[in-house]
């Protein structure tokens, strides 16, 4: 399960890694794309930091929808309408809810990569946010089913995710700015995947501060 | 009259466009919704909304956009009009497309026909 003031220090971790991890991000995607990734995930993150205070103490759903508008109208690159999308389908998955079961967070992760496939018209392998987020998911999703609980299975996510980006440098990117390099987008890793494994992580990390 | 936005991570590229499409068809409502609020390169959905609305007379709008995240945002902005339903993102080159669509809106053409048209700049040849 998952509190208000857990969804909310999930977003402020994130932010904080998107922050740290900019140049990263930035020189992940100046090999094979147009170098934005961190300077807009940044940015993007820096404006939700800022929403934050005036929404903190609204339900789960208008918190998560707000991370999302945010990240639409300040993100710029494809990555605004991805995760802005990810965001705001999370939001209505919970509405009017002050607190998440399991099967709340799962079905909030479920409604946020349903927005990105939508968005993106992207399926798993194509070297993008979804190969590092659909692994992780299924990871969390079979964990539950053992009888773990979310921390266990949180654990399990974050090292799927991380397997997912290892597995972006063996394939060829056929969908964004990569796709124009076909084969020479081989051997490099996805920084959407990559920023995707750093929001598990996040996750990952609230859950075991929680310890639940 | 059907009205043209021009959407590009550039600012410069999506004001040079409707400046150059002015040239051949004067009348026509075309918006440039290129950049980021602050002038950096990107796309802002909140742009191409103002963008769309500015030339929307009831005709119809066509959305002309560059790569990437271009078309995302233009699809976000047209689900968040309350009838976005004569709003049509086009897939054709971004400086033809708008030159050519917009002289034959000048010409009284319905969104129909100015999108016909559209579909075959794909195939024009320079050369």
């Amino acid at each position: 399960m998952a509190t208000k003031a857990e969804v909310l220090d999930f977003i402020r971790i994130y932010a904080d890694k998107m922050a740290e991890h900019r140049q990263e991000l930035t020189d992940l995607d100046q090999a094979i794309g147009d170098g934005d990734h961190g300077i807009n995930m940044s940015r993007g993150f820096k404006a939700v930091m800022e929403k934050l205070p005036a929404v903190e103490n609204k339900s789960i759903d208008e918190i998560l929808k707000t991370v999302g508008m945010t990240l639409i109208s300040t993100v710029g690159g494809a990555s605004g309408p991805l995760y802005g999308t990810a965001f705001m389908k999370a939001g209505m998955s919970t509405k009017e809810k002050e607190e998440l079961s399991n099967e709340d967070v799962i079905l909030a992760f479920d409604e946020a990569v349903g927005g990105i496939q939508f968005r993106g018209k992207a399926v798993r392998g194509e070297k993008t946010i979804l190969d590092s987020m659909i692994p992780a998911i299924d990871a969390i999703k079979a964990s539950i089913k053992e009888g773990k609980t979310m921390a266990e299975a949180l654990v399990e996510a974050e090292k799927a995710a991380w397997n997912g980006v290892e597995y972006t440098k063996t394939i060829i990117a056929t969908k964004g700015r990569a796709s124009y390099l076909g084969e020479r987008s081989i051997g490099h890793q996805d920084p959407g995947a990559t920023s995707m494994a750093y929001a598990f992580q996040a996750a990952n990390e609230v859950a075991q501060k929680a310890g639940k | 009259m059907v009205g043209f936005v021009v959407v590009s991570h550039s600012q410069k590229i999506a004001e040079g466009t409707v400046e150059l499409a002015k040239q051949m068809a004067a009348d026509v409502k075309i918006s440039a919704a290129g950049g980021m609020e602050d002038g950096s390169i990107g796309t802002d959905v909140s742009r191409i909304l103002a963008g769309i609305e500015a030339v929307q007379t009831g005709d119809g709008v066509v959305v002309l956009v560059d790569l990437g995240s271009a078309v995302m945002s233009s699809e976000m902005a047209i689900e968040m009009l309350s009838d976005g339903s004569n709003v049509k993102i086009v897939d054709a080159p971004i400086v033809e497309g708008t030159i050519f669509g917009a002289v034959q809106a000048s010409i009284g053409s319905s969104l129909e026909e100015v999108i016909d048209v559209l579909a075959g700049t794909k195939s024009y040849k320079k050369i």
